[in-house]
């Protein structure tokens, strides 16, 4: 591994970022106009928003990022700069974190709005600390980069990464336990949902908003961590030097 | 001949380099070497300008993308220190070999040896660079920004950025985002890419298609100096007439190298005046090959 190819490649992707303001509109302000939305829509139902309104903040940076990621690396492999980056000295972390970093800088950003948006526009209850929410935000959003990092070498198409979203994505979110508690599902399907990164992200918000510190929140949030690792590890792994 | 005098004046080392290659083709029957162990001898004991070795040895290649068989026991040698042209028609299999040789290309059978090392090993990912035939530039940045991380990755200094920019022409473009050029333009980009560093093999896959005749030229005349410098060029074409700027010519048909010769044995032989003419007359001989029962009489044709 070497810091300066990862450092390069990272700088290159949000170059390649700043030449399209409008990507970069979209990803920063997307989510709190939809957060906005939500809360506009149970304003005359109080407590409504502060229940779902977090879980929220966990699923758009997820749902972005994945999106976004899976059809960048798709480029990169279709355009022919990956099998020449993969021609030189440059070694598979250094692209993938590379990657990672770029993103997760952006997330960053995005969870800055958007959790800024929430809390003092729409005026979100949280009773842990406001920074913590942006924390699950951003370790969201990394989840996001990872899984589509790693879902973009199964897509031979656009049209085909736009397609994984709904199996990659959808899944989590409804055994998430966003719209029914976990314990309450069948035991499959909470099995199910056990293994899945999402529900873990979406406990991480609810024990801050709940105002749960320590094991609550860090567990969680750990094993989401985790997950995105694993992606990133397995991300890695479906780079190949040869091709047929 | 006309084209063989015509183009002497433009490269003084042409004719020293021609005469040595076909001097090593005499023991074989005609100047046009049909791929053999007899001519694969002859190859490697003609080693060129020093080196003892061949930039790149193939040998019984096999490979298959996806049911498709693209070469079934493909052996070659490419020289060191010179251009050598892959010429064939599109889906000949050029760009195959090309991955073949990179290291890129998934491979069922053989070897391919590049500079003393299986190719694709670790010590020649600094060594061996590999131009694709699409160019495999980032649109979204400016020319400048592509070269720049390019050159980070493979170790380049800035002034590399500088030096490539102004050996493809693309100086004063340096701003432009890729995305806004002209086809031409980004071959070019891409091109430079793969001078950046300190190749010692450098494989262009068809890298002066869409351009027009002026800048052929100076992209020829840049592949010249490149071999002047020592560095091995090997570069696809399916423009037959790009062949006269080669020093060896490797013609390929459906997975086969029919010939494998220097531009001058090549009209020499077939008795043709433009490469176009001499492709057609080597794919009309390797047919005849294939009928055992012309064999002898093509053979005499050849001699006479």
């Amino acid at each position: 591994m070497s810091p300066n190819r990862t450092l390069a490649t990272t700088a290159r992707v949000l170059k390649q970022l700043s030449h399209d303001p409008r990507s970069i509109v979209l990803l920063l302000v997307a989510p709190s106009l939809l957060v906005g939305l939500f809360a506009w829509l149970f304003d005359t139902q109080p407590g409504v928003f502060d229940r779902y309104g977090g879980p929220l903040l966990a699923l758009f940076p997820f749902i972005l990022m994945f999106v976004i990621t899976s059809i960048t690396t798709l480029r990169e492999r279709r355009s022919g700069t990956l099998e020449r980056l993969m021609s030189t000295t440059m070694n598979k972390p250094d692209f993938i974190i590379g990657y990672g970093v770029a993103f997760g800088f952006m997330a960053t950003l995005q969870a800055v709005v958007t959790v800024t948006f929430a809390v003092v526009l729409c005026g979100l209850s949280v009773e842990g600390p406001v920074w913590q929410l942006g924390l699950v935000a951003v370790v969201d959003a990394i989840l996001g980069t990872a899984l589509g990092l790693f879902a973009s070498a199964f897509a031979r198409t656009e049209f085909q990464a736009v397609q994984f979203m709904p199996l990659f994505v959808f899944p989590q979110i409804i055994l998430g336990g966003l719209f029914m508690p976990r314990e309450d599902m069948p035991d499959a399907l909470e099995t199910i949902s056990d293994w899945l990164p999402l529900s873990y992200a979406i406990d991480a918000i609810n024990a801050v908003t709940a105002g749960d510190s320590g094991a609550d929140l860090f567990i969680p949030l750990g094993v989401v961590g985790a997950f995105a690792l694993a992606a990133l590890v397995l991300a890695s792994l479906t780079l190949r030097r040869k091709t047929p | 001949m006309g084209l063989q005098s015509a183009q002497s004046p433009g490269h003084p080392d042409r004719s020293a380099l021609t005469s040595g290659r076909e001097s090593a083709f005499h023991p074989v029957e005609c100047q046009v070497t049909w791929w053999d162990n007899g001519s694969m001898a002859s190859v490697s004991g003609n080693a060129a300008q020093g080196h003892d070795s061949p930039a790149v040895t193939i040998r019984d290649l096999f490979i298959r993308r996806g049911r498709t068989v693209v070469f079934d026991g493909l052996s070659l040698q490419i020289p060191r220190g010179q251009i050598t042209g892959l010429l064939g028609p599109s889906g000949c299999g050029k760009t195959t070999l090309m991955r073949a040789v990179v290291g890129v290309q998934k491979i069922h059978g053989g070897t391919v040896e590049v500079l003393g090392e299986p190719a694709g090993a670790r010590a020649l990912r600094s060594l061996v660079a590999y131009d694709t035939q699409t160019a495999s530039v980032y649109d979204d940045l400016t020319v400048r920004q592509n070269l720049n991380y390019f050159a980070r990755i493979v170790g380049a200094d800035r002034e590399a950025t500088e030096r490539v920019a102004h050996e493809v022409g693309m100086t004063s473009n340096l701003r432009s985002l890729v995305a806004n050029l002209s086809g031409g333009q980004r071959s070019r980009v891409s091109l430079a890419v793969a001078l950046l560093g300190d190749p010692e093999l450098i494989v262009l896959d068809e890298p002066t298609v869409g351009l027009d005749p002026t800048l052929r030229q100076e992209l020829w005349m840049l592949f010249r100096s490149l071999a002047q410098r020592g560095i091995t060029v090997l570069v696809t074409s399916h423009v037959m007439d790009e062949a006269l700027h080669c020093d060896r010519l490797l013609l390929m048909r459906e997975g086969k190298i029919i010939a494998d010769t220097t531009p001058t044995g090549l009209l020499k032989d077939t008795g043709t005046t433009n490469p176009d003419a001499a492709f057609l007359e080597l794919i009309a001989r390797s047919e005849q090959r294939l009928e055992p029962g012309h064999g002898k009489h093509a053979a005499q044709q050849e001699s006479s």
